[in-house]
């Protein structure tokens, strides 16, 4: 299988290439001499490591959360910096995890130190807590993504399978897309100064592997899988429970799918 | 990654309620405030100009070349900024190879390109192609090469030829008005259209945007005359002056209307984000925001100008006014263009908390660096001035 065609590359790089054809004769003045080999660029991808044999138009993937299962132990955050190399800073997350505490009077208070990647402490002020629970989040791979509507250069993508990626060698920077994602899920990298966020482990899921979250989330309450696959976990865990997304209002279409999620979520 | 730590740690004790993780820190800032008050000066410029050619507006010929130049000195510098605040500025061409058509952002490229090329360029090239000509023809030296090469070397001054420039003048002034419609209000576009971030997300914000464009570049230009007209040992045209004045209060009032309706929308609908947006205009935005924008940039500067008008106080009282308020008027649209952008940011979009922005003093971001962008357009102003001389004894003295 074609690499190009998994990316959903081609089609995109023709229209652009006429595109940029047409401007260059247009306004030769802007034209820079030389740089139209970025337009090869695409071609010559490998950085996504994918297996031989994966075909990305016969998966669609997605998540889900089941809030009641979660621990707030921060397994999954410390797995996912570990695994894609995430600076080991309080300002940088791929995955975090949050925690709500409903008070009598109706109160709420949310806290994530440092993400949740230590875990939590336990509250020791007179606080009268009625509810408290955990909810891990994510990018949620939209599949109506204003991250990719905004990103002036294509750099961040949708593939065919239904992932939300970032294209390092043509990011500029400009963190439009920081501001368009509704989630906060994305950052700047401080040392390679493009955007980042969650991949779904992409490297991994595309050997046949699951994301680093959920491999270590000792309560199974992240479930990853297909979603076009009427026998896979994930149809299963959708079918089985009470669904909700977050901000749904906003129309972004996620597909990481919370179980038990209580309004307070945001 | 040390000064990345260094800058963000305090920060964490600066947030008030819950912000997501990575909001801590502030992807746009003062280089982003920069980028809108510039190309709204250009935009606002510019179709002061426009006026000035299209409803012939004779008390004001003598700022229309004034506002062009002032128009192409800023447009020069706008996109500095933008690249400044790249992660990766060598990068900035895939904007121009490979745009994404989606992307608001990605049209800037083009539509400063077209404004550039085909509206102020051109128009100012058409409009000093004769002087440019007979200059060239008295002077000598280093001079008169620069326009001779200026007026690319054109030499027709016939009937025909002027009246096919001046021609040209009306036909790119009346595409370049809605060019600096463009330039401006797909500039609130930017903001307008992230729905992600209600401060921003609003329909009005390219009209909000665009108006108070037109009445910074008014306050500028009127600024910029009031200021080199003593230096040159003129006499300040009054009737000019007057007009400048009914013209800035006119665009201040539409203005103001707007940013009103705006904020009774807001109210009134009283959406999920209302009440984080409140606890910020009524905490940390207060002073830039109800106090710097509202009442000394734009209600102090309307009530003076309506005193003035109204009270037929004598010239010079006047002038001090109209100057004090362009001053002002500049200071308000500063801090508009600031409350959008660093505002828009401070609130978490889990409408629950609110951060801070920490200017820092050096650095691509801080305030040195958007100190001296601020004063090149100054300085390419004054190097334009020498070179195309606006004036109108300029333009007599070939005739
Ligand atoms: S959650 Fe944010 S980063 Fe992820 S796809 Fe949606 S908008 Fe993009
Ligand atoms: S920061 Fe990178 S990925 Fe995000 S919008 Fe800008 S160029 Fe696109």
């Amino acid at each position: 299988m074609n690499i190009l065609k998994i990316l959903n590359f081609t089609n995109q790089s023709q229209k652009r290439r006429s595109f940029v054809k047409m401007f260059l004769l247009s306004v030769a003045a802007i034209a820079i001499p030389g740089r139209s080999g970025s337009q090869e660029k695409p071609k010559k991808k490998s950085g996504w490591l994918l297996a031989d044999g994966y075909d990305a138009t016969e998966h669609l993937w997605g998540m889900g959360v089941n809030i009641n299962d979660c621990i707030g132990c921060g397994r999954c955050v410390a797995a996912c910096k570990e695994e894609n190399n995430v600076p080991r800073l309080p300002f940088f997350f791929r995955t975090w995890v949050e925690r709500y505490e409903i008070e009598a009077n109706g109160r709420v208070s949310v806290s994530s130190p440092n993400g949740g990647y230590d875990s939590f402490k336990p509250e020791l002020s007179d606080k009268q807590t009625i509810r408290s629970f955990f909810v891990p989040k994510l990018c949620n791979h939209c599949d109506n993504p204003p991250c990719v509507q905004v990103c002036p250069v294509g750099a961040t993508f949708k593939t065919v399978d239904g992932v939300i990626l970032v294209d390092s060698d043509y990011c500029i920077g400009c963190r439009y897309c920081i501001q368009a994602c509704p989630y906060g899920a994305r950052f700047l990298h401080p040392v390679t100064r493009t955007a980042e966020k969650c991949t779904f482990c992409y490297h991994r899921i595309t050997k046949g592997m699951s994301p680093a979250c959920v491999e270590n989330c000792p309560t199974q309450a992240r479930i990853f899988g297909e979603l076009k696959k009427g026998a896979s976990p994930l149809v299963r865990f959708k079918r089985m429970h009470n669904i909700n997304v977050l901000k749904p209002n906003l129309n972004t279409e996620p597909k990481v799918y919370y179980a038990n999620l209580d309004m307070e979520v945001s | 990654m040390e000064d990345i730590v260094q800058h963000l740690t305090p920060l964490l004790k600066e947030v008030s309620g819950y912000i997501f993780p990575n909001e801590i820190e502030l992807h746009w800032g003062l280089l982003i405030v920069l980028y809108p008050y510039l190309t709204g000066l250009v935009a606002g410029a510019f179709i002061l100009a426009s006026l000035v050619k299209v409803f012939n507006v004779k008390e004001l010929q003598p700022t229309y070349r004034m506002s062009l130049l002032t128009a192409l000195a800023f447009l020069i510098v706008a996109p500095l900024p933008l690249l400044g605040h790249l992660g990766h500025p060598e990068k900035s061409y895939e904007i121009f190879l490979t745009p994404n058509t989606s992307s608001a952002m990605a049209m800037f490229g083009f539509v400063y390109a077209w404004y550039l090329m085909a509206v102020l360029l051109l128009e100012i090239w058409f409009d000093y192609r004769k002087d440019l000509i007979m200059w060239s023809r008295k002077e000598k030296g280093l001079m008169k090469w620069i326009h001779k090469l200026l007026s690319l070397f054109s030499s027709d001054v016939s009937e025909k030829a002027i009246r096919f420039d001046k021609k040209s003048v009306r036909v790119i002034t009346i595409i370049g008005i809605p060019s600096a419609f463009l330039l401006h209000g797909y500039v609130g576009f930017i903001f307008g259209s992230v729905k992600a971030n209600p401060f921003w997300s609003s329909v009005l914000m390219p009209i909000v945007f665009l108006f108070s464009a037109i009445v910074s570049g008014i306050a500028l230009v009127l600024l910029i005359y009031m200021i080199v007209t003593p230096m040159r040992r003129k006499p300040i045209d009054m009737l000019c002056l007057n007009k400048l004045a009914s013209y800035l209060f006119y665009v201040m009032i539409i203005d103001f209307s707007l940013e009103t309706l705006d904020f009774i929308h807001r109210v009134y609908e009283s959406e999920e984000s209302i009440h984080i947006i409140s606890e910020l205009v009524s905490g940390k935005l207060f002073v830039s925001l109800v106090v710097i924008q509202v009442l000394i940039g734009m209600l102090i500067p309307l009530g003076s100008i309506a005193a003035a008008k109204i009270f037929k106080l004598p010239d010079e009282l006047k002038k001090l006014i109209y100057f004090v308020a362009a001053i002002l008027v500049q200071m308000g649209i500063f801090s508009t263009r600031w409350n959008v952008v660093i505002g828009g940011q401070l609130f978490s979009k889990s409408f629950r908390g609110l951060t801070t922005y920490k200017m820092t003093f050096f650095g691509l971001e801080g305030f040195l660096v958007s100190f001296i962008i601020l004063i090149m357009p100054i300085v390419i102003l004054y190097i334009l001035f020498k070179l195309l001389p606006p004036w109108d004894e300029a333009r007599q003295q070939v005739t």
